[in-house]
C-alpha cells in the first residue's frame, strides 16, 4: 500500500510541483538587490578599507615609527625605516603599506598607540600603473588630510566601545 | 499606398513571394529568441529574489542586443589539434535544423510556409538532426570535456527521442493527419475539444522529452557547467557560441511550439463557444492564442531551470527508457480503445 502510494507520488510528479510552488513564491517576493553605484549599502564606522595616516590639529603627524603596526601585521605588508629628525623626535623616513598583501584585518589600527595609522571608509579605488599597489608615506598622509573629518567622525562614534 | 504594395507583391514570383516571408519569419525568430535570453535571466533573477538584467536600456530591453555585438566582435579562437572544417560547420550545423523545421508551425489558419502533409515526420527528423551538430561540436574540438559532453548528448538523444515518437504517434492517432494545420483543426471546438486531456500523459512525455532533447535544465548534462564545464561547446568562442546559443533557444522555442500546436490546439482560442466571450475576437483563431500558448510553455522552460537541478546521468537513462516508453506504449493502447469505441467530445 505504502508503495503504491509512492508511486503514485513520483508519477504524479508531487514533490517536483512543490519545488515549482517555491519558486514561483520567490518569483512574487521582493527583491533584494541593490543598485550599487546609485544605492549602497550602510557601513559601520568601523569599517576597514583603505589606509590613511593622521596628522595631529596642528599639522604634526602622528606617527612615531614605534613599529608596533609592522610587528603586527599578519600579512608582513608594513615597512617602515625611521631616523632622528632634526628637532630631535624620531619620525619615520619611509612608511610603505603593500596593498596587495594587505588583508585589511585592522590590527595596525589597533596596535597604534597614537591612533596615527587608520583604515577608513573609502573602499573605491584602484591602481592604474605598476607600483601604485604601494602606499608610500605621502600617499597615506595625503588620504589622511583629505578624509580627516570622516576619520575623526568615525573614531568619535567608535570611542564607547574601545 | 497599401494596396499598391500589394499588387506590387502579387505579381512578383512566386518564389521571391516565399522567400519574403521566409525572411520575415526568420527575423521575427531570431527577434524572439535574443528576447527569450533576455526573459530567461529576467525570469530565473527573479526567482532568486535579483532583478536580472537592467542596465542596458528601459530595463535592460536592450541587452541581448548588446550581448549580440560582444559575441560578434570576440575573437574566433580555433583549438591547434581539432578538426578545422568540421569545427567550424558544427555550429551552422545545429543552427540550419533549428531554423528550418519552423516551415511547417502553422503559425495562423492560413499562414503556413510549407503547407506539406508530412509535417510532424518532417519537425520530428528535423529536431533529432540538431544533435548532429552538437556531436560534430563535440568530436572536433578534440578535448575530453567537449567530447563526454557529445556523448551524453548523443546518448540522452536517443533515449528520448524514442518516447518522443511514440507520443507523435498518439497526436497522430487522434489528429487523424500529419499536417500540423489539420491536427489543429481537428480540436476544434472547445477546450474540452484539446488534445490536452486524452494524450495528458504523451503531454507530459513529450514536453518533459521536449526538455531533454533541447539540453535544457534538469537534463542539460551534455552542458553541465559544473561538471563537464561547458561540455560540448566549451573551445567555441565569439560568432560559433552565438550560433550554439541561438540554436538551443530556437530549438526551445519550436519546442514550445510544437507542443502547443499537438496538445492545446495551436491558434485555437480557449474561449471558443463559450456564450457571449464566444462571438467576439477573442474566440476566433489567431496568432495571438498561439502566442499566448507558446510564451506560457516557454515560461514553464525557464521555471524549470530555475526550479530543478540537474538530474544524474543514470536516472536520466532510467527516466528515458523505463518510465517514459512504457507510459507511453500503455497510453497508445488506451488511445486506441478509445478511438475504436469513439469516444465523445474528441473522437465521435
Amino acid at each position: 500500500m505504502i508503495a503504491l502510494r509512492e508511486w503514485s507520488k513520483t508519477l504524479l510528479l508531487s514533490e517536483l510541483r512543490s519545488g515549482l510552488a517555491v519558486t514561483w513564491r520567490n518569483m512574487l517576493r521582493p527583491k533584494v538587490t541593490v543598485q550599487y553605484p546609485e544605492e549602497k549599502t550602510p557601513q559601520s564606522p568601523r569599517f576597514r578599507g583603505l589606509h590613511a595616516q593622521r596628522r595631529y590639529p596642528n599639522g604634526e603627524e602622528r606617527c612615531i615609527a614605534c613599529k608596533l603596526c609592522e610587528a603586527v601585521c599578519p600579512a608582513l605588508a608594513i615597512t617602515i625605516e625611521s631616523d632622528i629628525r632634526d628637532d630631535g623626535t624620531r619620525r619615520t623616513t619611509r612608511y610603505d603599506i603593500d596593498l596587495f598583501k594587505c588583508i585589511y584585518c585592522g590590527f595596525c589600527e589597533e596596535a597604534c598607540p597614537v591612533d596615527a595609522i587608520v583604515e577608513t571608509r573609502i573602499h573605491e579605488y584602484h591602481m592604474e600603473n605598476r607600483g601604485d599597489n604601494i602606499m608610500t608615506k605621502d600617499k597615506l598622509l595625503a588620504v589622511g588630510d583629505r578624509y580627516e573629518a570622516m576619520i575623526a567622525a568615525d573614531k568619535a562614534a567608535d570611542a564607547d566601545f574601545r | 499606398m497599401i494596396s499598391w504594395f500589394q499588387s506590387a507583391f502579387a505579381l512578383l514570383p512566386w518564389a521571391l513571394q516565399k522567400t519574403f516571408w521566409i525572411v520575415v519569419v526568420l527575423v521575427i525568430l531570431i527577434l524572439c529568441v535574443a528576447f527569450t535570453t533576455l526573459l530567461e535571466r529576467k525570469v530565473i533573477g527573479f526567482m532568486q529574489a535579483r532583478i536580472g538584467p537592467n542596465r542596458v536600456g528601459w530595463r535592460g530591453l536592450l541587452q541581448p542586443f548588446a550581448d549580440t555585438l560582444k559575441l560578434l566582435f570576440k575573437e574566433i579562437i580555433i583549438p591547434q589539434n581539432s578538426n578545422r572544417f568540421l569545427f567550424i560547420i558544427a555550429p551552422v550545423l545545429s543552427t540550419i535544423p533549428a531554423f528550418a523545421t519552423w516551415a511547417v508551425i502553422s503559425f495562423n489558419p492560413d499562414f503556413v510556409l510549407a503547407d506539406i502533409n508530412a509535417g510532424l515526420l518532417y519537425a520530428l527528423a528535423l529536431t533529432s538532426f540538431s544533435v548532429y551538430g552538437v556531436i560534430l561540436a563535440g568530436w572536433a574540438t578534440n578535448s575530453k570535456y567537449a567530447f563526454l559532453g557529445a556523448m551524453r548528448s548523443a546518448a540522452q538523444m536517443v533515449a528520448y527521442e524514442i518516447a518522443m515518437g511514440f507520443a507523435l504517434v498518439g497526436v497522430l492517432m487522434a489528429g487523424g493527419s500529419l499536417n500540423l494545420g489539420q491536427i489543429i483543426a481537428a480540436q476544434q471546438g472547445s477546450v474540452l475539444h484539446w488534445f490536452l486531456l486524452p494524450l495528458f500523459p504523451l503531454f507530459m512525455v513529450y514536453f518533459i522529452s521536449g526538455l531533454a532533447e533541447t539540453n535544457r535544465a534538469p537534463f542539460d548534462v551534455a552542458e553541465g557547467e559544473s561538471e563537464i564545464v561547458a561540455g560540448f561547446h566549451v573551445e567555441y568562442s565569439g560568432i560559433g557560441f552565438a550560433l550554439f546559443f541561438l540554436a538551443e533557444y530556437a530549438n526551445i522555442l519550436l519546442i514550445c511550439v510544437l507542443v502547443a500546436t499537438m496538445f492545446v490546439g495551436g491558434w485555437l482560442s480557449p474561449f471558443e463557444g463559450i456564450w457571449k466571450i464566444g462571438d467576439t475576437w477573442l474566440a476566433q483563431p489567431s496568432f495571438f492564442w498561439l502566442a499566448v500558448k507558446t510564451s506560457f510553455f516557454l515560461f514553464c522552460f525557464l521555471w524549470f531551470r530555475a526550479t530543478f537541478p540537474r538530474y544524474r546521468y543514470d536516472q536520466i537513462m532510467r527516466l528515458g527508457w523505463k518510465v517514459f516508453i512504457p507510459i507511453t506504449i500503455v497510453w497508445l493502447t488506451v488511445l486506441g480503445v478509445l478511438i475504436a469505441f469513439e469516444v465523445p467530445p474528441w473522437f465521435d
